[in-house]
């Protein structure tokens, strides 16, 4: 039992360091698909780690007037991410997460992660800190509730909301994911994720007018460390999404075992299917134009209606 | 689906990149190792310089691809790219700027205007220089100076 366990919890940290060295190679690549569609040569994949090793070197600086809450944010982001990858089963469904892994919690714990950096866009006391802290919390309580409408959906035929039990039960029986319900969650979630990692069409991540931010308006006083790790806990989001998304979407090659060579295999898999997924965002990105603000609710509110949809289907159509 | 033919006819516009800079880089931008944020500010330019600065990081000269890339705040960068005649009114909005960037820090003055006044020399709204405002670290003359020079420039900074 004791070496199940300690095999477990190898797996796990493997993930963790899969997640947090790989997502900034996750916006590199996708900065490169992008550089490359629009003619230009780009920067490299390893860019935003050379961004990272430079901000880390940089002078720290808290602007005059803020508290705690910008202090903190930076740090709380970084460890929340962590935590929901440590829980998410994107390698393995043994790892001692498994029954801990409630996908409530994991919606809990990146909802928090977006209140911290709302408070402290809120503390610079900036103009476009408050701003950006609204229209943050305005995506926010419409995104919530179609995340949890999706896993609501993608939880009844499992019979528990633990992701685990979904994924195994995804990994036994495949035809479930492709049914109405699974399509339709599946919808639902791809859309939620894009709103909550702030991708276009609900923000647009390389702009630089102030009136059109959202996530880029929070940050703007962040310098030096505490950018850095704003910046790494926001590409840690994208991967551990995407990754939740491929993860449900298409679980093929996920260890049911612990063993480490089932393990390296499920990461690899895990990398090429999160790479596949950001190079076709990215791609996507650059055909799509930002929809105006008062847009946005109406987008979300298609989401919405998906899920919807989707826990009615399956209801409706599997009995469940 | 006439966006993505357009795409890939179109292909790479991005020029063959020039050897590297071999003139050491500026002390101050020793430690930043390939990664340089960039902040514009316009301290009273004609535009002109704004012009060749967007044709810079636009497709074809393409300094994204040393490593140099534009940011929204001046907390986010390590270089300050300022053009034009420092005029009365835009002398304390820069010295504000340059201070609220974290060290290390360098201050790159694009244009003819920045490094002596140029055209305006004399005129009654205008303080002086960049130089006689902010320390300068590195001048890119020309009236509007050539992509080519600021991306020069920017190369010294990032060492790629």
């Amino acid at each position: 039992m004791t070496g199940h366990t300690t095999a477990g919890a190898a797996a796990m940290c493997a993930q963790v360091v899969a997640v947090v060295a790989g997502a900034p190679l996750l916006t590199g690549l996708m900065r490169q698909v992008r550089a490359r569609m629009e003619g230009r040569a780009g920067a490299g994949v390893r860019q935003p780690w050379r961004d990272l090793r430079k901000l880390l070197r940089k002078e720290p600086i808290t602007p005059t007037g803020t508290g705690p809450a910008f202090r903190v944010a930076p740090a709380l982001l970084v460890a929340t991410t962590a935590v929901v990858a440590a829980l998410m089963p994107l390698a393995s469904t043994a790892t001692p997460a498994t029954g801990r892994s409630d996908l409530i919690l994991v919606v809990a714990l990146l909802a928090l992660g977006t209140v911290a950096l709302a408070l402290a866009g809120l503390d610079t006391g900036t103009a476009f800190g408050g701003m950006g802290a609204s229209r943050e919390m305005t995506v926010a309580a419409l995104v919530e509730p179609t995340i949890l409408l999706a896993v609501f959906a993608l939880s009844l035929p499992a019979g528990s909301t633990d992701l685990a039990a979904i994924v195994s039960a995804g990994l036994r029986d495949a035809d479930r994911l492709a049914s109405p319900s699974g399509l339709l969650a599946t919808a639902a979630l791809a859309l939620a994720v894009l709103a909550e990692t702030g991708r276009l069409p609900v923000d647009n991540p390389t702009t630089h007018l102030e009136l059109t931010m959202v996530h880029e308006a929070m940050v703007l006083e962040y310098a030096g460390p505490d950018l850095a790790l704003v910046e790494l806990g926001a590409q840690m989001r994208l991967a551990v999404l995407l990754g939740l998304l491929a993860t449900l979407a298409a679980p093929w090659g996920i260890a049911t075992t612990a063993a480490p060579l089932a393990v390296a295999l499920a990461i690899a898999l895990l990398a090429v299917k999160v790479a596949v997924l950001g190079a076709a965002l990215a791609a996507a990105e650059v055909c799509w134009a930002k929809l105006r603000l008062f847009r946005v609710p109406e987008l979300l509110a298609g989401s919405l209606l998906l899920a919807l949809l989707a826990v009615t289907s399956s209801y409706f159509l599997t009995g469940a | 689906m006439g966006l993505l033919r357009k795409i890939r006819n179109t292909g790479r516009v991005a020029e063959p990149a020039p050897p590297p800079p071999t003139a050491a880089p500026p002390r101050a931008a020793r430690d930043l190792g390939g990664s340089v944020q960039v902040r514009c500010v316009d301290a009273g330019s004609c535009n002109g310089c704004e012009i060749e600065i967007a044709a810079a990081f636009g497709p074809v000269y393409d300094a994204e691809r040393y490593g140099a890339r534009l940011v929204a705040s001046p907390r986010h960068a390590d270089v300050a790219l300022v053009t034009g005649p420092v005029t009365r009114n835009m002398a304390e909005p820069l010295r504000r700027t340059v201070a609220a960037m974290p060290r290390p820090r360098l201050v790159v003055a694009v244009g003819d205007c920045a490094l002596n006044r140029g055209e305006f020399a004399g005129g009654y709204g205008v303080e002086g220089a960049v130089a006689d405002v902010v320390p300068t670290d590195l001048e890119v003359p020309g009236c509007p100076p050539e992509p080519e020079r600021i991306v020069a420039a920017l190369r010294r900074v990032t060492g790629r």
